[in-house]
């Protein structure tokens, strides 16, 4: 490596700049695998290995990077030709990409298996124009989308401090150590309109000034990587792919509030991002981009990377704290806020992943760019993971404002099996449910809120028509209780109470005036609860008795379960007139509850019936239905 | 010299006070479980919850935890206040259907009965206990442990404490009765005469008369004073208000603590 180290001055910047950008852009031809975890899940690994195998490295270059966002299609390999467009291999087995890699490079491409062409990165190079093969950009699970955080995520290789600098990477840092008072850089923040990403929204450029202005000689900064909502992926996506973004926001962000030392708390269940995050410490802290004296200035900034133990309540910024300092993981009532005192008793600005991950741009874009995205309180662009019963499960970055049907049926490309949309589930496991009429609310925090849902983190599960609403209730309190700490009684004792009730109302023994006794211990927790986790967990019993009232009444007065879930509410009956006699269902009944001769109708006993679904699953007639 | 007001009384107060003194020293009414003047607040039980109205922010808070604040207006009878409050007392008769302290506190505030499902448990969890052998007398004897529903109050692994100092300040202060000391170590403690009750620690064989650094100048002991000035007590007295406490219904072993 040539370029200089430490990196003191802009020349030495733009050394590293050209270096990444022949990283980015060899001479010769390279193949970059998608290696994010979900990339892994689907068997990049095998396809990376094969293709150091097979491949002569005078060949080509092998390369990995983070995760494009479309998990569907994973895994994924960007093949680059000198002078030619770049071309996207979706779903790439090991056995298929050593032939695609050399085809590409011989200029054969296969178009079955290409996925679209790409721009180079950063913007440069031949343009992404290759007949029968879309753009990136025209792909309808991209077109909508506008990229500001993931930009680089799936475009350079997360371990390289090269590829981030050829990309604009640290010279927002450059700038505001250089050229910007602490002062002008909160200006910049809180005119740019960034709010908290984690989930409530709170204005980050007035947060930072609270902290600076705090009493106390010594702050802190913290990185909220404790993302632990079932479902939701975005900020291990950020610190797999873009791990560079997050120290230099950070590092720009301690500047301006006058933190000489900084904390990132990472859940251990992200070894991954770990990983790419330790690594990325080490080598900003070799190249003076961390530490004592960063590039040649007064400044100094040490962070620490603190892996978490697996507690859902340590994203609560009070908890975190208690965590970091080696206490059980409780908030604590605020105020104090941490911006006042926080970590070890200073004052404390804790932003989540996304959050710190804008900063760099909005400065090296500036505020007003940031501003024109997004709506009139919300600004810029939002990370989401939609999963569930969605065509394209993924990751997407969208312009705040867009509605949740572009959302699902655009980006997401509608439910699969032709089935009809039933809700869709926003911030994790303490979001609520919004039923198709709200489909076209647009998504910012305050239309969110307002239906009785949240932003949280970005976590959207999508629910189709065979999912019943008292039982998704009972799931994510289920869940919830587990989590709770059991510091405040509210939070403890009436997320319990709560289940008892829905436990009871699946089982078809519903009482009366159940759902009123809910909606009390709802109301309750809301205002009672100590903490975020336990105000915010009645909202998915809250929104699904406000929005599928008739599904909790169908359980308690007819002791019916209208999606066919509820396994003490259902039945499975045969249909003697469709059954054919193909003895499927029998060989998979593990009751051998069903029986009947070869050809001929069959009968199933329900007393012997467990209901596990095993025949309904296997029959090809529809001759088994659920009652 | 702040201001504020508590269900329309104007109540003056220094700073660092919080709404729930401040409302006990104009002789409002506001329950609390885990609070105790000789610990720092904790806000677990939540019973304290009142309306304040900030400037134009009127939230729902724990006034053992929320500092006062010149203009703040205080209601703690608003209709959610209340409706909550309710609520919570009959969750908290639910999970302690045979504790008489708390069956009294919920009767003086017109709860009698639950429509839950009966826990018979006798710990709320407060962590009284555990903040008065921690912040209080520096032992740390005792802590929470598990998590959510599962959250209880024990030593380390449940083994007999080796911090554990016999005290008694975790009885003391414990709203419940739940926590009490070994009956056989308190009854060989208080077997001894008067004029021998020099110090605990040697009577109960924990120390050699040569190990106490005070010379058995008990008034001069911090961890005896230290009783004294945060709870009004001192550990023999602790133990032995236990008993008249809670009454002759509690005769059950509960969580000891002894080592």
């Amino acid at each position: 490596m040539n370029a200089p180290s430490p990196i003191l001055s802009i020349q030495d910047l733009e050394c590293w700049k050209e270096e990444g950008q022949r990283a980015l852009s060899p001479g010769i031809p390279k193949v970059t695998v998608g290696m994010a975890t979900c990339g892994l899940a689907s068997g990049a690994n095998a396809v990376f290995d094969a293709l150091t195998k097979e491949l002569p490295s005078s060949d080509a270059i092998i390369a990995q990077t983070g995760c494009l966002g479309f998990c569907e299609m994973e895994p994924i390999m960007e093949v680059f030709r000198p002078g030619k467009p770049r071309v996207l291999y979706r779903n790439v087995t090991a056995e298929m990409a050593v032939a695609l890699a050399t085809g590409a490079a011989d200029g054969k491409i296969e178009k079955k298996q290409a996925l679209c062409t790409l721009n180079g990165c950063p913007e440069g190079g031949p343009k992404a124009v290759l007949k029968g093969v879309p753009r990136l950009e025209d792909l309808p699970f991209y077109k909508k989308q506008e990229k500001i955080t993931l930009s680089r995520c799936g475009r350079i290789d997360p371990e390289s401090l090269a590829e981030y600098i050829a990309t604009g990477g640290y010279f927002a840092l450059w700038k505001a150590l250089n050229s910007t008072a602490p002062d002008e850089i909160i200006a910049e923040i809180e005119n740019s309109g960034l709010r908290g990403r984690g989930g409530a929204g709170f204005p980050t450029g007035r947060k930072w000034r609270l902290t600076r202005n705090a009493k106390g000689k010594e702050k802190i900064v913290i990185c909220n990587a404790d993302e632990g909502d079932p479902g939701a992926y975005m900020d291990r996506s950020l610190l797999e792919g873009d791990p560079f973004a997050v120290l230099e926001g950070m590092t720009i962000g301690a500047y301006a509030i006058g933190a000489q030392e900084g904390y990132v708390y990472v859940r251990d269940e992200y070894p991954l991002a770990v990983q790419k995050l330790n690594k990325a410490i080490s080598q900003a802290c070799a190249h003076g981009l961390l530490g004592d004296r960063i590039m040649g200035t007064t400044f100094s900034f040490h962070l620490r990377l603190v892996r978490g133990g697996g507690a859902f309540v340590c994203g609560e910024e009070t908890a975190l704290i208690a965590s970091i300092e080696g206490r059980p993981g409780e908030p604590r009532q605020r105020p104090p806020y941490p911006a006042e005192h926080g970590l070890w008793g200073k004052p404390t600005n804790i932003n989540n992943v996304e959050t710190w991950a804008n900063v760099p741009w909005i400065l090296s874009h500036g505020a007003d760019s940031f501003r024109r995205v997004g709506t009139k309180t919300s600004k810029g662009t939002k990370v989401f993971s939609i999963v569930g019963k969605i065509v394209n499960t993924g990751l997407i970055e969208v312009p705040m404002g867009l509605t949740l049907r572009d959302i699902v049926y655009d980006i997401g490309g509608g439910i699969p099996k032709g089935k009809r949309f039933k809700a869709i589930q926003t911030g994790g496991p303490s979001g609520g449910c919004i039923p198709e009429a709200g489909l076209d609310l647009p998504v910012d925090y305050e239309s969110l809120t307002q239906v009785g849902a949240i932003m949280g983190s970005g976590g959207m599960i999508i629910m189709d028509e065979d999912t019943c609403m008292v039982d998704i209730a009972r799931y994510f309190l289920d869940f919830l209780k587990e989590e709770s700490c059991g510091k405040c009684a509210p939070c403890r004792e009436g997320i319990a109470r709560a289940l008892e009730i829905l436990q009871r109302i699946c089982r078809g023994k519903g009482k009366e005036n159940d759902i009123e006794t809910l909606e009390a211990i709802g109301r309750m927790m809301k205002g009672f609860a100590l903490c975020a986790l336990g105000t915010t967990a009645p909202n998915p019993l809250l929104s699904t008795i406000r929005y599928f009232r008739d599904e909790y009444e169908a359980h308690i007065q007819d002791g019916r379960c209208p999606a066919g879930v509820c396994r003490d509410l259902i039945h499975y009956r045969l249909n003697p007139e469709k059954c054919t006699g193909c003895t499927l269902c029998a060989k998979a009944c593990p009751q051998n509850a069903i029986a009947g001769e070869k050809r001929k109708p069959h009968t199933l006993d329900d007393t012997l019936c467990i209901k596990c679904g095993m025949c309904y699953d296997v029959c090809k007639q529809d001759a088994i239905w659920k009652e | 010299m702040l201001t504020v007001k508590i269900d329309g009384k104007t109540v003056q107060g220094d700073p660092g006070m919080t709404v729930l003194e401040a409302a006990r020293r104009a002789g409002i009414r506001i329950p609390t479980l885990c609070h105790h003047e000789g610990v720092k607040p904790y806000g677990s039980c939540r019973l304290c919850t009142v309306e304040i109205a900030d400037g134009d922010r009127t939230t729902l808070q724990a006034s053992c935890c929320y500092p006062i604040k010149e203009g703040l207006v205080v209601r703690t009878d608003a209709p959610a206040v209340v409706a909550g409050r309710k609520l919570l007392f009959q969750i908290y008769l639910a999970r302690c259907p045979e504790v008489q302290a708390i069956r009294n506190l919920a009767e003086e505030w017109g709860v009698s009965d639950s429509p839950f499902e009966s826990a018979n448990e006798d710990c709320v969890l407060c962590g009284l206990c555990v903040r008065a052998c921690a912040e209080a007398m520096g032992a740390e004897a005792i802590a929470f442990s598990g998590r959510g529903t599962s959250r209880k109050v024990g030593t380390p692994f449940d083994f007999p404490s080796e911090t554990c100092r016999a005290c008694g300040a975790c009885t003391y202060v414990c709203p419940t009765g739940r926590m009490q000391m070994e009956a056989e170590t308190v009854a060989r403690l208080r077997r001894r005469i008067a004029a021998e009750r020099k110090c605990r620690y040697m009577l109960m064989g924990m120390a050699s008369s040569k190990l106490c650094p005070n010379d058995y100048d008990c008034c001069h002991c911090s961890f005896d004073q230290t009783m004294e000035l945060r709870f009004g007590t001192h550990p023999v007295l602790a133990i032995a208000s236990t008993k008249e406490k809670v009454g002759a219904q509690f005769v059950k072993p509960r969580q000891t603590v002894m080592p």
